[in-house]
């Protein structure tokens, strides 16, 4: 079909500057992405409902990203009946734990489990959620005096921060995931050939360090969480 | 032989089932708003195979539309007090782990036996399906555990998952957005022009100038584009094989592993990878859009000058 507009190739980036603009407004990121897709379709020069279909395929495709919620009903009467609750009385009543052990030792969990391409038996919805986070919340609570509504929040995000980084520094060193899949596709496409094995192999240095560093900062977490609980108590 | 779309049904009727009880819920005062996003997914998950494409990419449209002018409404369905979740803990103490880990055992078996299992010549699931499929088996098993130990109302599974999608939001479908807004850049040639623009403006002079091209670049166009597979051709093609390994005779393998988990830096800075980033922070009601990034990022900044760093240092050697 003949180009509606023509352009030279540099104008489609203008759909990246959309994506960028709205986020940084705060609009609706999803209608920011809608948007964006729109823009970007229409500069390149195809016409409307080209650029609609494509994005109406590839949403269609894709459906089974959102079929992930069909954990909600469960995870919704597990909690009706207490499972955050009985969470942080399990976490309270190991005398070690705190926030931050406990999410070292998820951190490990994770990290080990992805390596072996157990990837979807954990997540966000799964465990970050409905068990994760109420047992670091827990921790903190048996452990300090004073923990503030502040103080959750910073706990929350790391419990879900620490599910990302584990999974994403120990997936590589699965054979058969995704990535690993994208990286040998492209360099048999250049005529390289590539073994997964030694793929990753070389994965693990940084697997290494990404614990190393992300142990670190959840040390920090632990003294900054104290910190801010005496602060708290302080200033009662 | 089970596919996909039996999860998709499943998923379907679930989302109906939130529309129809979003549309009863008086005490939320943007209740049709609610019951027209449910349903209009609901529509997308029941009939999207049976609709053209343009009239997918209009029910999208529709979605963001709905979302976007005018917010959601968060429903009030029934549910317990704290003190009565106080009481079930203590009355259930760790059965209520069960459910919850069945749900993962079942995904694994499944994932792992399912795939063998053939019915008179034919495979009872689709093999390439079969983690999603036995993550909707574990669900199945795991809601069966939950009737018979609980026994709670009969709505009650519904309306504690609506409970639940109410909090997510328009969240829930971002990452689906995000992929279809993929497939456009693609048909677009977005990933080239960025690639190329890339190649022009480094120096390649220096091996540990263009190391840092590649690695900056993987997770600097990751996170405008919220993808490291899309990244990766686009720079591995632009300046990974051109420079470090052709020019400068770096070792391949360790380019590409390393240069992948770079864009993975990327991955953890930006609001486009949304399954990640945002779907936890709306999960977890957390207000502040960008929670999860921001506890995120100095991991990120530190994890890619070390993978710059271990790419300048190995890739040379081997």
């Amino acid at each position: 079909m003949e180009p509606i507009i023509h352009l030279s190739p540099i104008f489609t980036l203008i759909g990246i500057g959309v994506i960028v603009a709205g986020f940084l407004a705060r609009l609706n990121p999803l209608l920011v992405v809608t948007l964006a897709a729109l823009v970007t379709g229409l500069i390149a020069g195809h016409s409307p409902y080209e650029v609609v279909s494509t994005f109406g395929k590839a949403f269609n495709q894709n459906r089974f990203v959102t079929a992930v919620w069909l954990l909600l009903p469960v995870i919704g009467l597990l909690e009706r009946e207490g499972l955050q609750q009985q969470a942080r009385r399990l976490i309270a009543s190991i005398r070690a734990a705190t926030t931050g052990r406990l999410l070292m030792a998820y951190f490990v969990f994770r990290q080990l489990t992805a390596a072996l391409g157990l990837i979807s038996i954990a997540g966000q919805a799964q465990t970050v959620r409905p068990l994760i986070a109420p047992m670091a919340e827990g921790a903190a609570e048996t452990r300090l005096k004073v923990v503030t509504e502040p103080m959750r929040r910073t706990i929350r995000a790391f419990s879900a921060a620490t599910d990302n980084t584990a999974v994403f520094f120990g997936e590589d060193i699965f054979l058969a995931v995704a990535s690993i899949a994208v990286i040998t596709g492209v360099m048999n496409a250049e005529g390289i050939h590539v073994q997964p094995l030694q793929l990753a192999v070389w994965a693990m240095p940084t697997a290494a360090c990404a614990l190393v560093v992300h142990f670190a900062r959840l040390v920090l977490l632990d003294r900054r969480l104290k910190r801010m609980s005496d602060e708290a108590e302080a200033g009662q | 032989m089970i596919t996909l779309a039996a999860v998709y049904l499943l998923t379907g009727l679930m989302f109906a089932a939130f529309s129809v009880l979003s549309a009863l819920d008086r005490a939320n005062a943007r209740r049709w708003r609610n019951t027209l996003f449910w349903g209009l997914l609901s529509v997308c998950f029941l009939f999207g195979d049976r609709l053209t494409d343009a009239a997918n990419g209009a029910l999208a449209i529709g979605l963001a539309l709905l979302a976007g002018l005018g917010a959601l409404g968060l429903g009030k369905p029934a549910t317990t007090t704290a003190q009565q979740r106080e009481a079930g803990a203590l009355k259930w103490g760790h059965w209520l782990f069960a459910p919850a880990l069945a749900i993962p055992v079942v995904t694994l078996a499944g994932t792992l036996l399912l795939k063998e299992v053939v019915i008179s010549g034919h495979p009872l699931i689709d093999p390439k399906q079969a983690t999603w499929i036995s993550l909707a088996l574990g669900v199945l098993v795991a809601m069966a555990m939950c009737l018979v130990l609980f026994r709670p109302p009969l709505l009650a599974p519904l309306q504690e998952g609506r409970r639940l999608i109410d909090a997510i939001g328009w969240a829930a479908i971002l990452p689906q957005a995000l992929a279809a807004l993929g497939a456009v850049f693609a048909l677009a040639g977005v990933g080239q022009v960025i690639g190329d623009l890339a190649s022009q403006a480094i120096p390649v002079d220096s091996r540990f100038a263009v190391v840092c091209a590649y690695t900056f670049g993987m997770a600097g166009f990751t996170i405008l584009t919220g993808n490291g597979f899309a990244a990766f051709p686009v720079m591995t093609a632009g300046i990974g094989l051109p420079l470090i390994v052709h020019r400068f005779g770096g070792d391949p393998v360790i380019m590409g592993a390393i240069g992948m988990l770079s864009g993975f830096c990327g991955t953890l800075l930006t609001p486009m990878a949304a399954n990640f980033n945002i779907v936890p922070v709306r999960l977890l009601e957390l207000p502040d859009q960008y929670a999860v990034i921001k506890a995120q990022w100095p991991t990120a900044a530190v994890l890619l000058i070390i993978n710059t760093l271990l790419m300048y240092g190995l890739v040379f050697r081997f």
